[in-house]
């Protein structure tokens, strides 16, 4: 049984149809790569597959882990196991990057963590992001720079340990130091948490160091083409003209 | 999946809203007459002066009209309150000695631990008169005197009282100011001599506990050259179906070089109307800093006021207003700067749910002779739902141009990508939703003591409860 499994999805953002007809289907610790030239619908994939209420599911079903999760709310859809890393994350004055994470670990799990657990494996992965540790104690991604803030959705990907991830243009705006940096954070949640991905670019700088199993085109809308890893390297070379 | 769903506003408040049977109290009838008037002066063992102080004081409340530019306050008719309430207690210096009702009162408030943690001096009033009061040795030691008015009026401070009572708030201000001077009750009195640095807070609890009452206690603070003091000012009622009344007023003297802070929490109970009134006035050099939570109350006109009359004073107004169904609360802050190098800075939150209006009201004023002033305005409202409403109405009356003025409004929503953004984190809406509000929040609750801190949270999540669904 796949851990994620979309069916016939079509989403609508207020009256316009945006994806139509799409069906993926994900195993467990499987990397799946989401591709497509801007405009696609790549990212309404992503907003609807995490619950966002403007994204509408107009037909089709999703299940995670066997139930289906159409119907659900976002942070149901957390708990059962699913993470975004956003786009654009968004800035939350009044609550630090530390005692947030702890606070969603302990709203997901209904655990209390240990606190010298906790600032331990903080503390070890925000230096395999080579992640400032200062910022743990600033308010959530308030005045981050664009690098910052994707390295602080992937810091909370590692803490949160999701089952399934999706990372939403996470190498969009980011240097090449940075996007090796962030890398190595999604290749250590690959490994180490045995965790599956859907990501979503429309370059491939991010996945130079990855494994990928499997490569999905959306274009207008629709999945025109899907194949392994190998279909990266094709895009590469020729862009997504002959799927227009 | 089912959602929780809590109706708020009288449910979750218990920890304000229980009261106690009011027995064997005396109280004077309902109404404002001369004669009532008299019988409060009498029973309050009042001086002349001060007997005379308030016949006049009656006077000018018959005179002046009800504010017509601000809430409706129609809903309250002075015949239906009762003005003074006496609990069945002398004051007591010993927590001990307080009767054992008023006393479950202030323990189920949190106020003797408070004191006991992180405070220098405490008074507790009981509706119309102070029942606990303690001041710690070494801050005595020091000369600071912290009392209640009524010892204050007829003690070895009468004169000092008499040169300062609503000298800063006169009877003539307003409607409300005229009746407080008519009829006001209990209240503290505190005076810092020279120099006297006190490093922990004063605080003062006012519980009204008796319905349709109102309360009217009268606070003056004279903190002299080069001295400092915080006082801490909680304020709470449970809620009856007949209106309550308060109009307290507090008088802040801030002497050369002196520094005051003064923090409220206010949280009156939702059929209350709070038309309170609270000024200073700064000598060269002093600093005022207000911070301001309101939360209670029916409806509420409050707008500390700071007199910037000597050169380099400077005053600080930082607060925080959350109305939920059935609230109007009209606040902000009032600043004049009259002399050299003043500086004001206005910093206010404000958060309205379930159909509460609130509304920012200041005024800034900077005269001919303020050459050289700073002022700054800044404030931001909250809108959690569509039905509530949120106001801005700044003034300015600037009438030098040597001085700069800087003035930023802004009025939003809670943001639906926000919320959900956190909720993609495993928090549920509601909690999503009183984070945002807490963040919002985050700037004032930094200003407060840490129990107040806490406390200001507590409320923002009882608030947030339920205001889904």
């Amino acid at each position: 049984m796949a851990l994620l499994e979309i069916k016939d999805l079509c989403v609508a953002v207020e009256d316009n149809e945006i994806l139509k007809d799409i069906s993926i289907s994900i195993g467990k610790g499987e990397t799946h790569v989401l591709m497509g030239p801007n405009g696609a619908g790549k990212s309404t994939l992503g907003n609807a597959l995490m619950g966002n209420p403007s994204y509408r599911v107009t037909k089709g079903r999703i299940f995670f882990n066997g139930l289906d999760i159409k119907d659900e709310s976002p942070d149901r859809r957390a708990k059962a196991g699913m993470f975004m890393s956003f786009q654009n994350p968004l800035e939350i004055p009044g609550i630090s990057l530390s005692s947030f994470i702890r606070n969603a670990i302990i709203l997901q799990t209904g655990q209390k963590i240990k606190l010298t657990e906790f600032r331990k494996s903080l503390s070890d992965n925000m230096k395999l992001l080579s992640f400032d540790s200062a910022y743990k104690d600033r308010d959530l991604n308030v005045g981050f720079s664009g690098g910052e803030k994707k390295k602080a959705e992937i810091l909370q990907m590692l803490m949160l340990k999701p089952k399934f991830a999706i990372l939403d243009e996470t190498d969009s705006g980011l240097d090449v130091d940075a996007v090796r940096t962030v890398s190595e954070g999604i290749r250590e949640y690959q490994k180490q948490k045995d965790g599956a991905l859907l990501i979503i670019t429309h370059s491939t700088r991010i996945l130079d160091s990855l494994s990928v199993d499997r490569t999905h085109i959306l274009v207008k809308g629709r999945i025109v083409a899907s194949g392994d890893g190998s279909l990266v390297d094709e895009v590469n070379l020729n862009g997504f003209e002959k799927y227009m | 999946m089912e959602k929780e769903r809590t109706e708020v506003d009288e449910l979750d408040r218990s920890i304000y809203d229980f009261r106690y049977e009011e027995k064997d109290f005396y109280r004077v009838r309902e109404g404002l007459t001369e004669e009532i008037v008299l019988e409060i002066s009498k029973e309050k063992n009042d001086p002349e002066w001060m007997r005379k102080k308030r016949l006049e004081a009656l006077k000018i409340y018959n005179e002046l009209k009800v504010p017509d530019w601000g809430p409706d306050i129609s809903g309250l008719n002075i015949d239906d309150i009762v003005t003074y309430v006496r609990p069945n207690t002398a004051m007591k210096g010993s927590w001990d000695e307080v009767p054992e009702d008023i006393k479950n009162t202030f323990e189920r408030l949190g106020i003797p631990q408070a004191e006991r943690k992180s405070l220098a001096g405490v008074g507790a009033q009981y509706d119309s008169e102070l029942v606990y009061h303690n001041v710690k040795d070494e801050v005595s030691e020091l000369g600071v005197v912290y009392t209640d008015m009524e010892s204050a009026l007829t003690g070895e401070y009468e004169q000092m009282v008499r040169d300062h009572f609503m000298k800063l708030v006169p009877p003539t201000d307003h409607k409300f100011a005229a009746l407080h001077g008519a009829v006001w009750s209990g209240g503290s009195f505190v005076y810092v001599p020279p120099g006297v640095r006190v490093d922990i807070p004063l605080q003062s609890y006012f519980r009204l506990n008796a319905a349709g009452a109102g309360q009217f206690e009268h606070t003056l603070i004279i903190v002299s050259e080069g001295a400092e003091l915080h006082f801490i000012e909680g304020c709470s009622a449970p809620k009856y179906n007949v209106a309550n009344l308060h109009a307290g007023c507090v008088e802040l003297y801030v002497g050369k070089n002196a520094k005051l802070r003064y923090s409220t929490i206010e949280n009156w109970s939702k059929n209350m109307y709070n038309l309170n009134t609270k000024r200073a006035i700064c000598e060269e050099g002093g600093i005022i800093e207000w911070i301001s939570g309101s939360f209670g109350s029916h409806v509420s006109y409050l707008y500390p006021s700071s007199i910037l009359k000597g050169d380099d004073s400077h005053a600080e107004f930082t607060g925080i207003t959350f109305a939920g169904s059935g609230q109007n609360l009209d606040t902000g802050a009032k600043m004049v700067h009259i002399g050299k190098r003043t500086s004001s800075f206005i910093n206010t939150k404000s958060i309205s749910k379930a159909g509460g209006i609130s509304t920012y009201r200041s005024s800034v004023i900077i005269t001919e002779g303020a050459v050289d002033s700073k002022a700054s305005v800044s404030c931001a409202s909250l809108m959690l739902d569509d039905i509530s409403r949120s106001d801005t109405v700044p003034a300015m009356d600037i009438r030098t141009d040597r001085a700069d003025v800087g003035h930023e409004a802004k009025i939003g929503r809670i943001s639906d990508d926000a919320v959900f953004y956190l909720m993609s984190r495993g928090i549920p809406e509601e909690d999503a939703k009183a984070m945002i509000v807490s963040g919002f929040a985050d700037p004032v609750s930094k200003e407060l003591p840490l129990e107040y801190a806490v406390e200001m949270n507590n409320l923002i999540q009882l608030e947030m409860k339920g205001a889904i669904g």
